[in-house]
């Protein structure tokens, strides 16, 4: 079996695991392997995983380490295909018949086609990897339309003819899984649920992205995260509110607050639901990150 | 002839024949997937098996752990942890009259609480006492079809006013007028009804409620476009069938004819698990409105219970729940099962009658 051309040097998934942390992305292994056999066996990567784990940033960091462009296909209930495929430039076309007079003028050429991100991705194979964002917000049509397209990558528009991609582009789907994706779709591509990352892993996060944070720093507030999810919450912290509360609270303290007090008053970029923090406020104090340096 | 498969490569296909054994869907092309993805791995270690594995089978989250064990019995010869095939007597059946009735094991660890219902569990016949049909129903009737929720549809209508430009349209019109733009037309999205699926729970103790809840569901049936109906026992029936049938008492008699397990014991998690587990079943609340009519009372296990409504929810559009016992305004779930249920619904109605189920569907018009 070929590995594809386009990822030479990418060889296994260490190699893709490394080529992660220069994108400034610490992926797990499982994470690691899934995209390197996604990579390998032309395949699209389904990602699935609660909010705020780093799905999107996992594709984005996928583009960075191919040097690709990423087209991001945001989906969302009612989404159809003139937003994901194409559309035809009306008022060009409508200009173009005023103009044109008596002479004969094809208003359907490339000219007037507004290409959207899965026409874009298709256009463009091996310069792009094609995001679709939150694919359990579409409807159920879609997601067959959807399957249709990973599987042969093609799109016939009826005014033209088919356009067909001359190599299978690096596809990345996410889902946050508010709803079950149907079997077919899951079946086609290579799977992994991305999880929070374990303390360490996380820490190591909080360091890389918010640079000012202390290690010790850093510990606390993983491990009051951690705390955090195990309660039945409505909007659990993602790994993006761990970055910002460790970088708040520090940024307090630097003003002068004492340390718990620090993680206390920086709570509303952690937990960013009313309610939420109502219901943990009786115990807040237990739940908050304990001394940290 | 087909050719015999390298032993390696055999051992392989044996494990993805026995996911299969344990109810994991897995397609012949998902197995090609693995194989070849085993190979792509090097493997370096027995881990890269099993990530290939979790990653080709798309094994979802909930499954890992039987997964898991699933792939060291198979690979490191370690002892199944599985729970054990629960014995014949503890299955729920789900019971469809336009085909084979069709048993679904229910995985249960002996001695669990499901057991106290099984066995006071017997299967009844009803019959209902004929009556005629009320004002509430009719006004039901007629408001129904535009408060039941609607969603966008990927088709397109011509319409006076819209949006989008219905260009092939207006070019033929401005063809007409020597290339004029005159007429300009316009389409829009056509909504559909969303699909409807009500789940009566007919046990024992929902017997004051069953009878208006089966006619709740024959007016929902009369009026809606894809609704369909099942009751939840100690088996599963799919009642639609009978619901379909103009005059009431002729549906419930017919119901009553489908429905061999009214006011038996309560084994709400394995009902709701078995109807999802079965294809045609399960994918009708694909994308719909599901309602549930039921107590909550679960005696079986509360596990199978709560993780049963999450996986119903997430395949819904919103489910909602109508509890009789959720009149009393100050009514708080009593069981931790159902305080666990709860945090997954969109809606708790109020289930105590006819006129409160009508009432809650009605004031669903006009919500997105």
């Amino acid at each position: 079996m070929a590995v594809r051309s386009s990822i030479v040097g990418l060889d296994s998934p260490a190699a893709l695991q490394h080529a992660f942390v220069a994108a400034q992305y610490l992926a797990d292994d499982g994470l690691a392997t899934a995209s390197f056999l996604a990579l390998a066996m032309g395949k699209p990567l389904l990602l699935e995983g609660a909010p705020g784990v780093g799905k999107t940033e996992a594709a984005k960091a996928l583009g960075a380490v191919l040097g690709r462009e990423v087209i991001r296909l945001q989906c969302y209930e009612g989404i159809e295909a003139s937003a994901a495929l194409y559309e035809w430039n009306y008022p060009r076309q409508m200009l173009a018949i005023r103009q044109a007079g008596d002479s004969y003028v094809n208003l359907y050429s490339d000219d007037y086609l507004l290409t959207r991100p899965l026409l874009a991705a298709l256009k463009a194979p091996t310069s792009s990897v094609l995001l679709i964002d939150e694919i359990d917000r579409s409807d159920h049509e879609f997601e067959a339309f959807l399957l249709e397209f990973l599987s042969d990558f093609t799109i016939s528009i009826p005014e033209t003819g088919t356009v067909r991609a001359t190599q299978r582009p690096v596809v990345v789907l996410t889902s946050n899984r508010t709803r079950d994706l149907h079997e077919a779709l899951r079946r086609r591509c290579v799977y992994h649920w991305i999880d929070y990352p374990h303390a360490a892993l996380e820490a190591q996060i909080v360091m890389m992205r918010a640079s000012s944070v202390a290690q010790a720093t850093a510990d606390a507030v993983v491990a009051a995260v951690t705390r955090l999810r195990a309660e039945p919450l409505a909007k659990p912290p993602g790994v993006a509110e761990t970055v910002e509360w460790a970088e708040a609270a520090t940024l307090l303290n630097a003003q002068g607050a004492a340390w718990p007090a620090a993680f206390a008053r920086a709570i509303g970029v952690a937990i960013k639901d009313h309610d939420d923090l109502s219901y943990l406020a009786p115990r807040l104090e237990a739940l908050l990150p304990g001394e940290a340096a | 002839m087909v050719p015999a498969c390298p032993p390696p490569i055999e051992a392989f296909v044996r494990f993805a024949a026995l996911l299969r054994e344990h109810g994991f869907a897995i397609a012949p092309d998902q197995t090609q997937g693995f194989i070849e993805a085993i190979e792509l791995l090097g493997p370096r270690s027995i881990d890269d098996v099993a990530r290939a594995g979790r990653a080709l089978f798309a094994i979802p989250r909930e499954r890992e752990p039987a997964y898991d064990a699933l792939f060291r019995a198979f690979f490191l010869g370690e002892a199944v942890v599985t729970p054990a095939p629960a014995p014949a007597d503890d299955e729920v059946e789900a019971f469809d009259p336009t085909g084979a009735s069709r048993e679904i094991e229910a995985i249960d660890e002996a001695g669990d609480p499901g057991q106290a219902a099984v066995a006071t569990e017997r299967l009844a016949q009803r019959t209902f006492a004929a009556r005629s049909t009320s004002d509430t129903l009719d006004r039901f009737m007629k408001r129904a079809p535009a408060a039941l929720p609607r969603r966008r549809s990927y088709r397109r209508a011509r319409v006076r006013r819209g949006r989008t430009l219905d260009l092939v349209a207006t070019l033929r019109r401005a063809a007409r007028h020597d290339g004029e733009l005159i007429d300009v037309r316009w389409l829009r999205r056509k909504t559909r009804q969303r699909r409807v699926v009500v789940l009566i729970d007919v046990s024992g103790s929902m017997q004051q409620i069953s009878e208006q809840a089966l006619t709740f569901a024959h007016a929902l049936v009369q009026v809606g476009d894809r609704v369909e109906v099942f009751t939840l026992g100690t088996r599963l029936s799919r009642i639609t069938a009978g619901l379909r049938a103009r005059d009431l008492d002729d549906a419930l008699a017919q119901v009553a004819a489908i429905v061999a397990d009214f006011d038996g014991g309560t084994r709400l998690g394995d009902a709701l698990q078995a109807f999802l587990d079965v294809p045609r079943f399960g994918s009708t609340a694909r994308g719909a409105l599901a309602l549930v009519v039921s107590d909550g009372l679960e005696r079986g296990d509360p596990s199978v219970f709560v993780d049963a409504v999450r996986r119903l929810k997430r395949r819904a559009w919103q489910l909602h729940w109508l509890n009789p016992l959720a009149a009393d305004p100050a009514y708080a779930p009593r069981t931790e099962a159902f305080s666990a249920v709860q945090r997954e619904l969109d809606a708790l109605g109020d289930g105590a009658s006819l006129d409160a189920m009508c009432a809650h569907v009605l004031a669903q018009a006009g919500r997105p």
